[in-house]
């Protein structure tokens, strides 16, 4: 039942600084369950930790497809940990096709471990697999662990007269049981999530239990595992914990920027991949007054937000990069009004439907270009699950004292990827003073501007004397009634444009990360921060003169931008679309040289070929 | 309460500044002029009032009324009517709109809003053509109608307004000539006091490219006969000499003549607007002659804000959250030291 066929040396028991593990499987096996579990698991026991689940758009595609495979990757360690991991040291395989799809991933001597009952002729067919890989030795150069996982399952929990359907569900668990011993977590979490979960269905939530115990004493008590590793906790700075997801820490961004502002909660949204877990969240707090409304379509979404925000809430709509093309023409008479919005995109794999599930930075150039007429908004972009958290807020708070749309770029990568959140409470906020005004006075004007952010007063509808009209057609600068004048327009399309750009003295400088000044600065925006860190460290620690600088403010851009450019020989911009950041900084700032490392796989960089990449260019000086 | 001391408007409190620059003789200004004077019968605030637009001629409207406006884009005005009101329900919200705006490229905002039942109010121009782009058939244009975009006629079959809205559950549906200010006044009244989405379809007759279009029911030497003014809990009578009716037969509706072949007033309709069952308002809605007006349908349901609100309530009640700290802190936290 259980056969090592490694040839390599095993230890008893290894302590190792960071482990990357895959749990894979059918759409329908639960590894997403398992993958989180381990994630709450590990992050309790005080490892920093960083996840990527990666699954296809079919809700349950066909069993045993090779399209069909849903995987959860994690990375959990005592060192800092900022990316999911590229290579793994441990894969999880319920299937063969979820073998045949994640082999390539694991380091040569490492350990799988496969559900040998799900090896049957009729899946190894749809795996197109020509031959057993259990037995024609092409596994040979890895550690594989042969549990006969569904037989042992069904055993373990015969006694309590499940369906046959119910218990080969829980088989996951039996995995997720080896796995914690493999690597000495305590199972508590998880039998009290079942026990929870299940409160009226007892017996199932005996069933998992009993089946992730069985999973457990299993590796346990036969001598036949090879080895276990031992990860001590890392050394995070003290504090409250818990473990956010991209998606949940932006929801609640927003619900701080609320409460902060003194101002109700709107959002304008319809279901999208991979942004609809934002909607999820804000529905559920409706206690705090928030006001979610599900739209009968993406426009739907941002024109009802734009109403509310005329009537003085903090307004918002969540969407994808399709979405975010549908929402121009209503962004733009936002950015004319200038009204407060945030619109965050969730960026994933385009263009056209793409690939909804996967991740990808190619809504950049739709974000600062992709409306009609000179229509400058601010656009920001989250670099971690966690801090997606700082920049709902910070979206939110530049939206109300700048009066104007900002567009918050996340991706899927971020959105779905879970890490520790150091608890952040509202009181360690910065504050948000709205423009909203409450007395008239005969010389109030609706496009009377603040002297230096140029920001308008926002009047709200039931406040007297303030009576006024908005619109998408050209204003005049004073009253605020429509004009076509030519001098006009261009004093307002100039206006506004200013307003934008002079938010660049309320926003942090561009900081430098590893060395100020050498050989190669990488830069990168957004979610590929964890990547890029990684590998820069990786070549500092090889004794290179590399630093990294990432954008989080991309419109407008910090000020020292230019001077962190100056003090590299080279500059190599990294980014998962065709350039679109380089195409940005080569307008402008064309005194400089811009290299580029671009991928298009729909996942994120892996760290090792970065680092690879890096050193060629640096050889070739 | 002190402060229910009403100011009192006059239709000039809700008259802006603003030159009105529609063609002249357009029926709009005769929608304008009622809606400046139905503002101050309604007794709302005059800061409490907002009104919506999308684009069209129509559309310009919120611009000519002193109180808040926005001028939205196309066919967008019921999405952002309906963010207005769920931000702050206490507002007396008025969507303005056309057969192009609301019924083409913003249908299908037009049909969610209906069926959501907003405490809103929307004014639909019809004049079976685009203005403002300048003569091209409209989703209400007939069959063979020769615009600007059908040279050799129109081949696209209309809509009914008052069926599609029917279609779409609307609770409120009024119809009404372009040329009938009172009327007018009156019904933008009764809109403001019905608790739900009110739908005002007016007959408006659009001076420059589709004049006369709607003669045939509004001209007043034949208005009296060729349109049934409806009043709820009243015979479906009509006519100059009020001497024709309407009676079931079988599945449709048919005129009658009062006092001949022994019809008498007892045999006619009454007109039920306030029941839940729209078979017969969706008849009187498609019915040629007469062309029924007044107010169709007015069926009082509970509103969408007023679910919100009322499941807003239960959910403070039970939550055990009241600041955003609590949520954060709450659950499976960790301490690292």
């Amino acid at each position: 039942m259980i056969t090592d066929k490694t040839k390599m040396k095993s230890n008893s028991t290894e302590e190792v600084s960071a482990v990357v593990i895959r749990f894979v499987g059918d759409s329908g096996d639960g590894m997403q369950l398992t993958g989180t579990q381990f994630t709450d698991t590990s992050a309790m026991f005080g490892n920093d930790i960083a996840t990527f689940p990666n699954y296809p758009s079919e809700i349950r595609a066909p069993q045993g497809s090779l399209y069909g495979v849903s995987g959860f990757q994690v990375h959990i360690g005592s060192i800092e940990i900022s990316t999911p991991g590229d290579d793994l040291d441990l894969l999880v395989a319920m299937n063969p096709a979820g073998l045949k799809t994640n082999l390539s991933a694991v380091k040569a001597g490492h350990t799988i471990i496969v559900d040998t009952d799900s090896f049957t002729k009729k899946n190894l067919q749809k795996a197109e697999y020509e031959t057993n890989p259990l037995e024609d030795g092409s596994l040979d150069n890895y550690r594989i662990i042969e549990v006969s996982m569904t037989s042992l399952t069904k055993e373990s929990i015969k006694d309590l007269g499940l369906d046959n359907k119910s218990v080969t569900r829980s088989k996951n668990m039996f995995a997720l049981g080896m796995v914690y011993w493999m690597y000495d977590r305590d199972m508590n979490h998880t039998l009290n999530f079942f026990a929870q979960k299940f409160k009226y269905k007892p017996l199932i939530a005996e069933a998992n239990g009993k089946v992730l115990k069985a999973g457990f004493f299993f590796a346990e008590t036969l001598e036949l595992i090879p080895n276990s590793y031992t990860i001590a906790p890392s050394s995070m700075p003290k504090g409250t914990y818990r473990i956010v997801n991209g998606n949940t820490a932006t929801a609640w961004g927003f619900l701080a920027a609320a409460e902060k502002s003194g101002l109700e909660l709107f959002l304008g949204s319809y279901p999208i991949t991979p942004a609809t877990d934002i909607l999820h969240e804000l529905v559920k707090h409706k206690h705090f007054g928030v006001k979610a409304f599900q739209a009968e379509d993406e426009i739907a979404g941002v024109t009802s937000a734009i109403g509310a925000s005329f009537a003085g809430d903090l307004a918002i709509t969540t969407t994808s990069g399709p979405g975010l093309a549908l929402k121009g023409e209503a962004i733009g008479l936002a950015m004319m009004t200038e009204l407060p919005l945030v619109i965050v995109n969730v960026q994933r794999g385009g263009p056209s439907t793409g690939l909804p599930t996967k991740t990808e930075q190619s809504d950049l150039l739709q974000a600062m270009y992709g409306r009609n007429g000179e229509s400058p908004v601010i656009v920001i972009a989250a670099s971690t699950p966690e801090n997606c958290f700082d920049f709902a807020y910070i979206a939110s708070k530049l939206a109300l004292e700048h009066m104007t749309p900002v567009i918050l770029l996340t991706d899927g990568y971020i959105a779905n990827g879970s890490e520790p959140w150091k608890i952040k409470s509202i009181n360690d906020m910065p504050s948000i003073k709205t423009r909203i005004i409450d007395k008239s006075s005969d010389s109030w004007h609706p496009y009377d501007r603040d002297n230096k952010t140029l920001a308008r007063n926002w009047a709200i509808p039931g406040t007297p004397g303030l009576e006024h009209r908005v619109g998408g057609l050209e204003k005049d600068k004073t009253t605020g009634n429509v004009s076509y004048m030519p001098d006009n327009h261009e004093y307002m399309t100039n206006v506004r444009a200013e307003k934008v750009k002079r938010v660049e003295n309320y926003i942090p400088d561009l900081k430098v990360e590893y060395a100020e000044e050498g050989d190669l600065l990488v830069v990168g925006w957004g979610g590929t921060y964890g990547s890029l860190h990684s590998a820069v460290g990786k070549l500092n620690a090889a004794g290179l003169k590399v630093g990294h600088a990432h954008f989080n403010y991309i419109n407008p851009m910090p000020k020292n931008t230019s001077q962190v450019f100056s003090k590299f020989k080279r500059i190599i911009v990294c980014e998962l679309n065709k350039g679109q950041l380089a195409f940005v900084l080569k307008g402008k700032y064309n005194q400089f040289e811009f290299e580029q490392y671009n991928k298009m796989l729909g996942l994120p960089f892996s760290v090792t070929n970065m680092v690879a990449k890096f050193k060629d260019i640096l050889k070739e000086d | 309460m002190e402060d229910t001391i009403e100011k009192k408007y006059t239709f000039k409190d809700f008259t802006s500044d603003q030159e009105v620059r529609w063609c002249p003789g357009c029926d709009d200004y005769v929608i304008l002029r009622a809606m400046q004077k139905a503002l101050p019968e309604m007794g709302v605030k005059r800061e409490d009032v907002v009104f919506i637009s999308g684009i069209g001629c129509s559309s310009r409207f919120p611009y000519y009324i002193d109180s808040y406006g926005m001028h939205g884009i196309h066919g967008r005005a019921a999405a952002i009517s309906s963010g207005v009101k769920l931000a702050n329900p206490d507002l007396s919200v008025w969507m303005i709109t056309g057969d192009g705006d609301s019924l083409a490229i913003g249908g299908n905002h037009f049909i969610h809003v209906l069926r959501r039942n907003l405490d809103l109010n929307i004014v639909l121009f019809n004049n079976e053509i685009y203005g403002l782009t300048k003569g091209q058939f409209s989703p209400t244009s007939l069959i063979g109608q020769k615009t600007k975009s059908s040279p050799f006629g129109n081949t696209q079959p209309p809509f009914q307004p008052g069926e599609l809205a029917l279609g779409a559950d609307a609770r409120f549906f009024a119809r009404l000539g372009g040329n009938t200010p009172k009327e007018m006044t009156k019904l933008f009244i009764e809109a403001q006091k019905f608790k739900g989405t009110s739908l005002i379809e007016i007959l408006q007759n659009c001076v420059i490219f589709n004049d006369g279009c709607f003669t045939q029911y509004t001209d007043k030497a034949v208005r009296e006969d060729k349109q049934m003014y409806l009043e709820h809990g009243k015979p479906m009578i009509f006519g100059k000499e009020r001497d024709k009716g309407i009676v079931l037969n079988g599945l449709k509706l048919e005129v009658v003549n009062i006092g001949k072949n022994g019809i008498t007033e007892e045999d006619i309709l009454i007109h039920d607007a306030k029941c839940e069952d729209s078979t017969l308002h969706y008849m009187l809605v498609k019915l040629q002659y007469p062309l029924a007006t007044g107010i169709i349908r007015s069926y009082e349901d509970a509103t969408f804000e007023e679910r919100e609100q009322l499941l807003t309530a239960e959910v403070r009640k039970n939550s055990q959250f009241s600041k955003v700290d609590e949520l954060f802190f709450s659950g499976e936290t960790y301490e690292v030291n």
